[in-house]
Formats: C-alpha cells, structure tokens, sequence
C-alpha cells in the first residue's frame, strides 16, 4: 500500500465529485431540506423532531454514500478505468482507501451542514453532544460506501445499482428503530435487526443525542466499524485483476 | 530474444472457446502486429498476455516472468480498445493521476501530451472529445511509465490517416529506443508497418513471421491475399 497512490485516488476521486455540480447540490441541500421537511411535518410537536432529527443527522451520510458509491464503482467497472487500475502498480487497498478518504470527508461536510441548519436554524435539540453525532456521522458514511462498494459488484447497470438503494437500506432503515422502538417489534424483526448494521449505528446515534455514557456509544462505533472493515474486505475481493 | 512467450495456452470465455492452443513468441524490441478479423480472439490473447485473462490451460510468460505478476505492473503498458479514462476529468487529470500511480517523473506528462498530439485540447473534459481523440488519450495514459512492452488493442480505429501516421512514427521511435509492442489490427494495411505479423482466425494462429517471409511464402501479392491463401490452407 502506498499512501502517494492512495492520496492521489482520492484527490481524482474529489475532482471528479466537483465536476459533477448538481451531485454535489443533492449531497448538500438534500439532508437539510428533508429534515426541514420533517420539522413542519411534526409541526408543533418538539419532542418528536428531536427524537428523529437528531439521529436522521447521522443516517443521511450513510444512504447518500451508498447510493454515490456504488455508482462510481459501478462506473470504473463499466467503463474499464478499473481494469486499467489492476494493471498498475495499485493495491486494491490503494483504491479503497482513496474512496474512503474522498467520500469520507465529502460525509463530514455534509454532516457538518445538515447540524448547522438542524441545530442552527432548525432548533433541533439535543442533549448530548453535537461533535459527537457528526463524528458518528463520518463512520455511517463510511459503511454506506463500504456497503455501496460491495454491492457495485452485483449490478451490471447504474439503473439495477440505484434499485440497491430500496433493497439495501430501506429495510436497514425501516428496523433500525428510528420508526418503531426496536423492542416494541415482532421478535423476528426484532432479531433481524440486530443483525443488521444500520440498527447499531442508529443505536449509537440515539445514545449520543440522548447524552449518554462514551462506553456503549463506543461499542456501537466499534460494530459499525467492524462491518466497515468486514464489507470493504468483502468489496476488495471481488476486485479481481483477472476476470473471465 | 523474446519479450513474450505463449505456450499452448487456451481460454474459454462464457461460451466459446476464445482461444485454442495458442503458441506464440512477441520479439523483443519489435513491432508485432496481430492481425484477424472482429472476434477472431486478439483482444482475448492480449488480455492474456497483460495478465488480467482467466486462462483455461497453458502458460502465458512476459519479460521473464509469469504475465499478471506485480513487478509486471511497472514494465508492461495496455490499451484496452474502448478508452479507459475518466470521462468527467480533464486529459490532463487523466494523465495526473495516472503519473502519481507509476510514479512518472515531473513533466512527463506533458510529454506523452506531445506524443499523441493532445497539448492544445488537455484541458476539456475527455467526454467532449471525440473517440478518436479519446484514445490517445488512453494511449498517453500508457506511455506515462515507459513500459518495456506495449500491448496495444486497436489503437489506429477511427483515426484520420494523418494521424496515423504520425501514431505508426512514435511506435517505431518506441521500438528504437528498445520498447516492444505488440499492435492489434483488423485493416490489413497496417500489416507492412509492423517487423513481425501474427494472424489469428477462429482463436488459432495461422501464422507467424516477418510480413516479407509471408509474402514469399504464399506467392501472394499483398498481405491480404496472403490471409486468404493460408486460411484456405487451413480449411
């Protein structure tokens, strides 16, 4: 692994992000206007936009970098830049390392916008700490592509990769328990959801809005990051450099 | 001596039989041109030889070692015949990042711009340019590390002839500065540009020699009707 190539496939990656104007529009304004959305939709009821908001700060980085992510992807492998890539001396690691940088700080920006319009214009409260839930944020990100980058490997068009989006996150989100407390479920969805990553990102989040102890918060951090690491070791190996 | 030696090598891709004992030697410092129809299997020979090919049997060795092998990776040069560049980046960004990963030394960018003619449009997104100019683009993208052997897949398709000659000029100026290339082509004419032909049909070699030898060989005129003489041969 080097880190000249790693920060080089980065930098393209970015610059490749900029170019694209309107992507980057949606990446920025679209979080803060969903959660805009959200206060008037529960208009007058406070507590209820707290209890969603708040954590929904954290959740947007990682559907945003899915969907991002598994298109690029898609597109490298599509249009033979990745088959091109193999034949360089780049490590796989180079490679997503290089896409864990870019969308990782794009995701810090975005996170860090939508919590200046929540908290800043939105009255978005929480009792724990911002810093914290926008750090938190960073790493869902970060496992929205590391899932995106896997899931590249089974799309053969951007149409059936953006269909991912339904089929990956939407159940993830429908049973992380934003909706529904994850205790107040059927026992069987209660156990899918422990089985599925978004739940312990959602879990973390809440304990960080809520104000609670580093410990548990930690640990959810830790299992994010496990199935980060897990993911991007899944998406590394479908990176072949000999295909059939 | 030879830069690439194939040894009875077979690959299925999907269905078809891509490839059938396939024996061939490129000639170190040299122009090799592949030549065969559309589907005749010199993508597939190509791929084979840059290491990126699951082959069925045989064995593929390149500069002295078993092709596909990282210290290949700095030496061995490929275009794929759809240019494989970002569309959405500059050619000059192509060829930025491109540098950063073999390491290119400052300014050799702007040489391989020279190279392939593109100085005046390196700074449009590749996506506006047109096809032809967009595999130059790739082509440069190759050239950036000197790579000792060049494997190049069609890269004269849709070119204006001027510039195909001036392409035809920078490969030998390649060879004669000790590089090795091995050119596809599927327009015969391109044949007499090349030291060494190979022609393929079905996913067999018919031949292999220098284009004078071939000619002898068959009593034909040019190297199309050498083509017909030995695929009539083989029938």
């Amino acid at each position: 692994m080097s880190a000249r190539v790693t920060i080089a496939t980065a930098q393209r990656v970015l610059r490749q992000l900029r170019r694209d104007q309107r992507t980057l529009a949606l990446v920025f304004i679209v979080p803060p206007l969903l959660l805009t959305l959200i206060k008037y939709v529960f208009d007058g009821q406070t507590q209820t936009f707290d209890r969603i908001g708040g954590p929904l700060v954290g959740i947007f980085p990682f559907v945003l970098m899915f969907v991002i992510t598994s298109i690029t992807m898609l597109r490298e492998r599509t249009t033979g830049t990745l088959e091109r890539l193999m034949t360089l001396p780049l490590s796989k690691l180079d490679l997503l390392a290089g896409y864990g940088l870019a969308f990782g700080l794009v995701a810090a920006l975005q996170a860090g916008v939508t919590s200046a319009v929540g908290f800043g214009l939105l009255d978005l409260h929480v009792d724990g700490s911002i810093a914290v839930v926008v750090l938190l944020a960073v790493g869902n990100a970060l496992l929205g592509m590391a899932l995106g980058l896997l899931a590249s490997a089974f799309a053969q068009t951007e149409f059936q990769a953006v269909q991912f989006m339904p089929a990956f996150v939407l159940p993830q989100f429908l049973l992380c328990g934003l909706l529904v407390p994850r205790e107040r479920m059927a026992p069987l969805l209660e156990w899918i959801s422990y089985a599925l990553p978004l739940s312990w990102a959602y879990d973390g989040l809440q304990r960080a809005v809520d104000g609670g102890a580093a410990g548990p918060i930690a640990r959810d951090a830790a299992i994010v990051l496990g199935v980060t690491v897990l993911a991007l070791g899944l998406a590394a190996a479908t990176l072949r450099r000999r295909t059939p | 001596m030879a830069a690439v030696c194939v040894r009875e090598l077979d690959v299925v891709r999907g269905s078809t039989h891509a490839l059938r004992a396939v024996s061939v030697e490129v000639p170190e410092g040299r122009i090799t041109g592949l030549l065969g129809p559309s589907g005749s299997g010199k993508t597939t020979l190509m791929r084979a030889i840059v290491g990126v090919q699951v082959i069925r049997r045989g064995s593929v060795e390149v500069l002295g070692l078993p092709a596909g092998a990282r210290e290949l990776r700095r030496r061995v040069g490929y275009v794929t015949q759809a240019p494989s560049v970002y569309g959405d980046l500059t050619a000059r960004e192509n060829l930025d990042y491109f540098a950063r990963i073999v390491g290119a030394a400052p300014g050799r960018v702007e040489e391989v711009l020279e190279t392939v003619d593109l100085v005046r449009l390196s700074r449009r997104p590749v996506s506006s340019l047109s096809n032809g100019e967009r595999s130059r683009v790739s082509l440069a993208a190759a050239l950036l590390g000197r790579p000792d052997l060049l494997v190049l897949d069609e890269p004269t398709v849709g070119l204006d002839p001027v510039l195909r000659r001036d392409l035809w000029a920078t490969f030998r100026r390649l060879a004669e500065g000790g590089a090795t290339l091995l050119v596809s082509s599927h327009v015969m004419d391109e044949a007499d540009r090349c030291d060494e032909l190979m022609l393929i049909r079905d996913g067999r070699i018919l031949a292999q020699s220098p284009p004078e030898e071939l000619l002898r060989r068959t009593r034909a005129d040019d190297l199309e009707d050498a083509f017909l003489v030995l695929i009539e041969g083989a029938s």
